[in-house]
């Protein structure tokens, strides 16, 4: 944002950018090369980071919980601990009819990483851009939000349709799993064996992409809010009148502190619904229809 | 009119139509909420937890219809 500063208040505008470049350049992620729509040779290296980043805390995290616990009065941070588990404890316990033992932690994993990967939208949009502006590396492209970026909502996403059809299996095993997928829904006439497919084949399909997409689509319009609300502090140089400028910036700051606020509920609600999800979807794939 | 007249177009009634289905979602799911709490104010607590879910599986289709206006505004694979 000091980089408008300067740019807009030098006038003539040489090398600051416009808003649609300001934005667009925040957009754009550290990849391998520049992005088509679908583009499976490409990777983005800021995700691929972050999330590892992420992953990483929320092993350590957990890990250290479990190595302090101790009995009698526990701590602030096992209380803590103890607290998330025991929320996810009981919601895996009403949905998930069977052997717990792997999808509870999943879903604590999973809650607890889209959590940290949630809320690095936190961070100033610009503090990278600072940050590697300082230390003398130019201006690259780095979007620190992993679940901003649809290929990472996808990964995990698809991570759970391979729990889904795994479970699926080990619960009822292959037989049984292709007989509920050609007699499902509509009943065990072979005239219906194609409709019954094709309904199962959508569930699976709309199962997966509304999962991914319905987080990458939260935290990319927050994330974009946020730059759009960053474009107005950018006009404290901009304008020509001193009280346009003065109340478009404590506008920003204004609206910015607003959003944030609103966007800490959505952080924690997208974390807790992709857990729920998780855990639905699991459950299902024990029940059966 | 030319392409990005279209493009702004199209994000418009992306993000309006799809605000129209979810806010009246949202709209009828919370009276329904506060309807339930003043009969029963003992399930006020549990039925929050599923309330919030519900909100955030209501605003998925619309947030995903933001997400993908927002792409064609800013980074319009259409060429606009």
């Amino acid at each position: 944002m000091t980089i408008e500063i300067e740019g807009a208040a030098q006038a003539a505008a040489e090398h600051g950018p416009t808003a649609g470049e300001y934005i667009r350049h925040h957009l754009a992620h550290n990849s391998a090369h520049a992005q088509g729509i679908i583009d499976f040779s490409n990777i983005n290296y800021d995700t691929v980071l972050w999330s590892l980043v992420m992953a990483t805390i929320t092993a350590v995290f957990l890990i250290m919980g479990s190595r302090r616990m101790q009995a009698g009065v526990p701590g602030r941070f096992q209380g803590l601990i103890e607290w998330i588990a025991e929320m996810v404890e009981d919601q895996s316990k009403s949905i998930v009819h069977g052997d717990r033992s792997f999808i509870a932690p999943l879903a604590l994993t999973v809650f607890i990483w889209v959590l940290l990967m949630n809320s690095m939208d936190f961070l100033p949009v610009d503090l990278f851009a600072r940050l590697f502006a300082w230390t003398g590396h130019g201006e690259p492209h780095f979007r620190v939000v992993p679940t901003a970026d649809l290929n990472g909502t996808m990964g995990m996403a698809l991570v759970v349709l391979a729990l889904m059809l795994y479970y699926n299996v080990k619960i009822k095993g292959a037989g049984g799993f292709v007989h509920e997928l050609f007699n499902a829904p509509f009943g065990a006439h072979p005239a219906l064996w194609i409709p019954n497919f094709g309904l199962n084949l959508i569930e699976f399909v709309a199962r997966t992409v509304s999962l991914a997409m319905r987080l990458f689509g939260n935290m990319f319009a927050g994330e974009l809010i946020f730059l759009l609300i960053a474009l107005l502090g950018a006009q404290w140089g901009a304008s020509t009148s001193v009280g346009t400028s003065l109340a478009l910036s404590g506008l920003h700051i204004f609206a910015g502190s607003v959003w944030a606020v609103f966007h800490i509920l959505i952080v924690l609600l997208q974390a807790f619904i992709f857990m729920m999800l998780t855990l639905v979807y699991m459950g299902q794939a024990h029940e059966g229809h | 009119m030319t392409t990005s007249a279209f493009v702004a177009l199209a994000c418009g009634l992306i993000i309006g139509l799809g605000a129209i289905g979810a806010c009246i979602g949202i709209g009828v799911m919370g009276g329904k909420y506060i309807e339930a709490s003043a009969r029963q104010p003992e399930l006020m607590n549990t039925l929050q937890t599923k309330m919030f879910l519900l909100a955030g599986l209501i605003d998925a289709a619309f947030l995903i219809g933001v997400g993908i206006a927002m792409m064609f505004a800013f980074a319009s694979p259409f060429g606009a």
